[in-house]
């Protein structure tokens, strides 16, 4: 199977290629930034789509999907929310609240292992995993949602509103 | 010693060297005969440095400060080193003037113990069932620098256990210390990089890209440059201890590159075969296809074990001896010219010399060996897969092989040659002969490693030994004299070809006091004059340069030049 690409994103992502005059390989990080925010993660597909882009075999961009956390290689919910497990969170409460948010919004993390972090609702609607610090330690427990943050998260109902 | 040409001093271990400038500390080591524990260093692939096994204690010349005169050199033009608290990787860095370098003391003593501890933490230490174990850099490392005992009482990291990797290769991920030399051979030797590590950090794990294989035919090189059991040949996994095995250095005899190698063997039967390092002929590896070439040696149900004399069209087992009276007592009554010989050219020059006698003894004129070409693979191996066509042509003096097999055929159809003699060869199986023009023939005997259709059209059989129960020289693609070592016995009555043409010669009359292979050198090396003024010992373990053929050096040895010339590589 070969990833459809559409011709604006290749168009850019050719463009970014090009700031990188020394090596191709140095334009891995971006050109992955760029599928998976248009296809929500990296598939494998989207990895060998970007090793014949960038002339390189596909074993060398998988290493650099599975260092990075924030390279998923599993499609996530329509929305994605990461919970903060850092000392200062996990001791206001992200454990807790990583509960709460998964009862609320039905997710089943059972199945999440250090290899494949995120668990994704029956319906598709949300998925959740663990980040490390997310940079605001004085207002724990802080998530992520897409690109929404969210501080001193206490009422869950509230913030999964937000996000239907 | 004042500095000169190109020359550099270091102080190792507080004895002063000379190094050519450019030079890796650890090579400078090597070279002054200290060792620096290593794993992902190798001389013939990049040095990323990540295993951190060669820390040392590093000095240089102290800087003066300002306005401070610089420190006085002694009688021998040194200055006092300036020792630095923390220590560098010997493998990637490279030595400088006045350089002083500690591969004892506490400061390298501890860095050793602790990169041990680390190694061996997520290690699962397995190695009574490990194939490794007793050629193993992370257990003699772990005795001699390790500090003993481990402070990690946590969970090991699990990871992927016996991964099927490629066709011939095993893979155990957790005894993997990640030193990367296994992927570095696949990028920048085999040119096939299906390796990498994914996972990078707690867990990092040594992978081959889903659905890719690692099938190159080189691959079983990485084993043989693991420094711990990760990878494992499937073909040698579980078969012997390598502490009970023999080795014997002997050359490959698939191609005319003539591959140095050793054979690993234990009670006559042959176990495993590695590259052995040799920068005029092989580098440091082999491909697979020959490595794993040798289990029908082992295979006693198709070697011939007895001499087989014809009687009424039946083969009957006979006595050596008495074989070779047979066949002698047939061949004294042609004719000259009416016995022709096919040797081979996967004889020894020792074996084509008492060929050319029995020859002279024979008066034979037709005499050819069977040639074989095949595809140049653009990394070791030969289009000639003879191990020995040079040798055919300097001391057979045959110099177009299998040209004159044609006519051959025709001189036997007509009745002109009335017997043959196949030494070493199979010409039904190898040159194109059928059973029907082989029954023209008055008399036929051959000599062969194993049954074969040409065997059993023979009126004398004799198992003659294959390769590897064999000494002697042979002359590679590039005019490099090599030695072939015996590693194994043959089987039952086998008996080396020139033994057996020795014996066949003294039958017809021809006596001659040879008794080993190096006797056969003397004479080869006082009538041949390529050969003129060499002795058994000059040639070694490493060959010598003995002609010209004009052919070039194997591919990946000129890629592995060229390397080492853009200092990518020691070599």
């Amino acid at each position: 199977m070969t990833l459809d690409v559409p011709a604006e994103l290749e168009k850019e992502i050719d463009e970014r290629i090009t700031h990188y005059p020394v090596s191709k390989r140095s334009a891995v990080l971006p050109v992955l930034h760029h599928l998976q925010h248009h296809f929500g993660y990296i598939s494998n597909e989207a990895v060998e789509w970007t090793a014949a882009k960038l002339e390189l075999e596909p074993i060398k961009v998988l290493e650099v999907v599975t260092f990075y956390p924030g390279f998923r290689q599993t499609a996530p919910g329509k929305y994605h929310i990461r919970v903060c497990r850092t000392l200062s969170c996990a001791m206001a409460g992200s454990y807790e609240l990583m509960e709460s948010i998964c009862e609320k919004a039905g997710i089943d993390r059972s199945g999440v292992t250090h290899h494949d972090p995120i668990a994704v609702s029956a319906d598709g609607k949300y998925s959740i995993e663990f980040a490390e610090c997310l940079a605001s330690c004085g207002t724990g427990p802080v998530c992520l949602v897409d690109d929404d943050f969210h501080e001193k998260v206490e009422d869950v109902d509230a913030l999964l509103k937000q996000y239907q | 010693m004042a500095e000169q040409s190109d020359l550099i001093d270091v102080e190792i271990d507080g004895v002063w060297h000379s190094f050519p400038k450019g030079t890796r500390m650890i090579e400078a080591c090597r070279q002054a005969g200290v060792e620096v524990p290593h794993y992902c260093y190798h001389p013939k692939l990049s040095s990323p440095g990540n295993c951190r096994m060669c820390l040392v204690q590093m000095g240089m010349p102290p800087r003066p400060r300002p306005g401070e005169d610089p420190p006085e050199p002694d009688e021998d033009g040194h200055v006092p080193i300036s020792w630095m608290p923390r220590p560098v990787i010997a493998c990637a860095n490279t030595i400088a003037p006045n350089m002083g370098i500690r591969t004892t003391g506490e400061l390298t003593e501890t860095c050793r113990e602790g990169v041990m501890e680390l190694m061996l933490a997520n290690h699962p230490l397995d190695c009574p069932i490990c194939d490794q174990a007793g050629e193993c850099s992370l257990q003699e490392f772990s005795v001699e620098h390790g500090k003993g005992e481990s402070r990690f009482r946590e969970q090991k990291v699990k990871k992927p256990k016996n991964v099927d990797v490629g066709p011939r290769i095993r893979l155990d991920d957790e005894r993997c210390i990640m030193c990367s030399r296994c992927i570095r051979f696949m990028d920048e030797v085999a040119d096939d990089p299906v390796l990498g590590f994914t996972d990078r950090g707690s867990h990092t794990t040594l992978a081959v890209y889903p659905g890719r294989e690692m099938d190159s035919n080189y691959s079983l090189n990485t084993v043989d440059i693991c420094p711990v059991g990760a990878l494992t040949s499937n073909d040698f996994r579980f078969q012997m201890r390598v502490w009970f095995m023999k080795e014997t250095q002997t050359i490959d005899t698939n191609c005319a590159t003539g591959t140095n190698i050793t054979v690993y063997s234990r009670q006559g039967q042959i176990y495993r075969i590695t590259p052995r390092q040799n920068n005029e002929v092989n580098s440091d590896w082999m491909p697979d296809s020959h490595r794993l070439s040798f289990h029908w040696i082992n295979d006693l149900e198709s070697r011939l074990t007895d001499p087989l004399i014809k009687e009424d069209g039946k083969h009957k087992l006979a006595d050596y001896s008495q074989a070779i009276a047979y066949a002698s007592q047939r061949l004294q009554k042609y004719d000259a010219g009416e016995v022709a010989i096919v040797a081979s050219a996967r004889m020894t020059n020792e074996e084509l010399y008492m060929v050319n006698k029995l020859k002279s003894q024979l008066d034979v004129r037709d005499i050819d060996v069977v040639a074989r070409r095949g595809e140049a693979d653009n990394y070791l191996i030969s289009d000639d897969r003879n191990p020995n066509t040079a040798g055919v042509n300097t001391v057979l003096g045959v110099k177009d092989p299998g040209a004159s097999l044609d006519l051959l055929k025709k001189d036997i159809a007509s009745g002109k040659v009335k017997a043959l003699l196949v030494l070493q060869e199979d010409l039904i199986s190898d040159a194109g002969f059928t059973a029907e023009d082989l029954k023209q023939l008055d008399f036929l005997l051959t000599s062969y490693p194993t049954t074969n259709p040409t065997a059993d059209a023979a009126d004398v059989v004799l198992p003659g030994a294959c390769w590897a129960e064999k000494s002697g020289t042979m002359i590679n693609a590039t005019g490099r004299l090599q030695r072939l070592n015996r590693a194994v016995d043959g089987p039952g009555q086998t008996l080396e070809p020139w033994e057996i043409i020795r014996d066949l010669i003294q039958e017809l009359g021809g006596g001659n006091g040879i008794y080993s292979a190096t006797d056969i050198f003397k004479q080869l090396a006082a009538e041949v004059s390529e050969f003129n003024g060499l002795t058994w010992g000059d040639i070694g373990d490493q060959g010598t340069q003995l002609i010209e053929t004009g052919a070039e050096l194997p591919p990946l040895l000129q890629r592995e030049r060229a390397r080492v010339a853009s200092g990518e590589i020691i070599g």
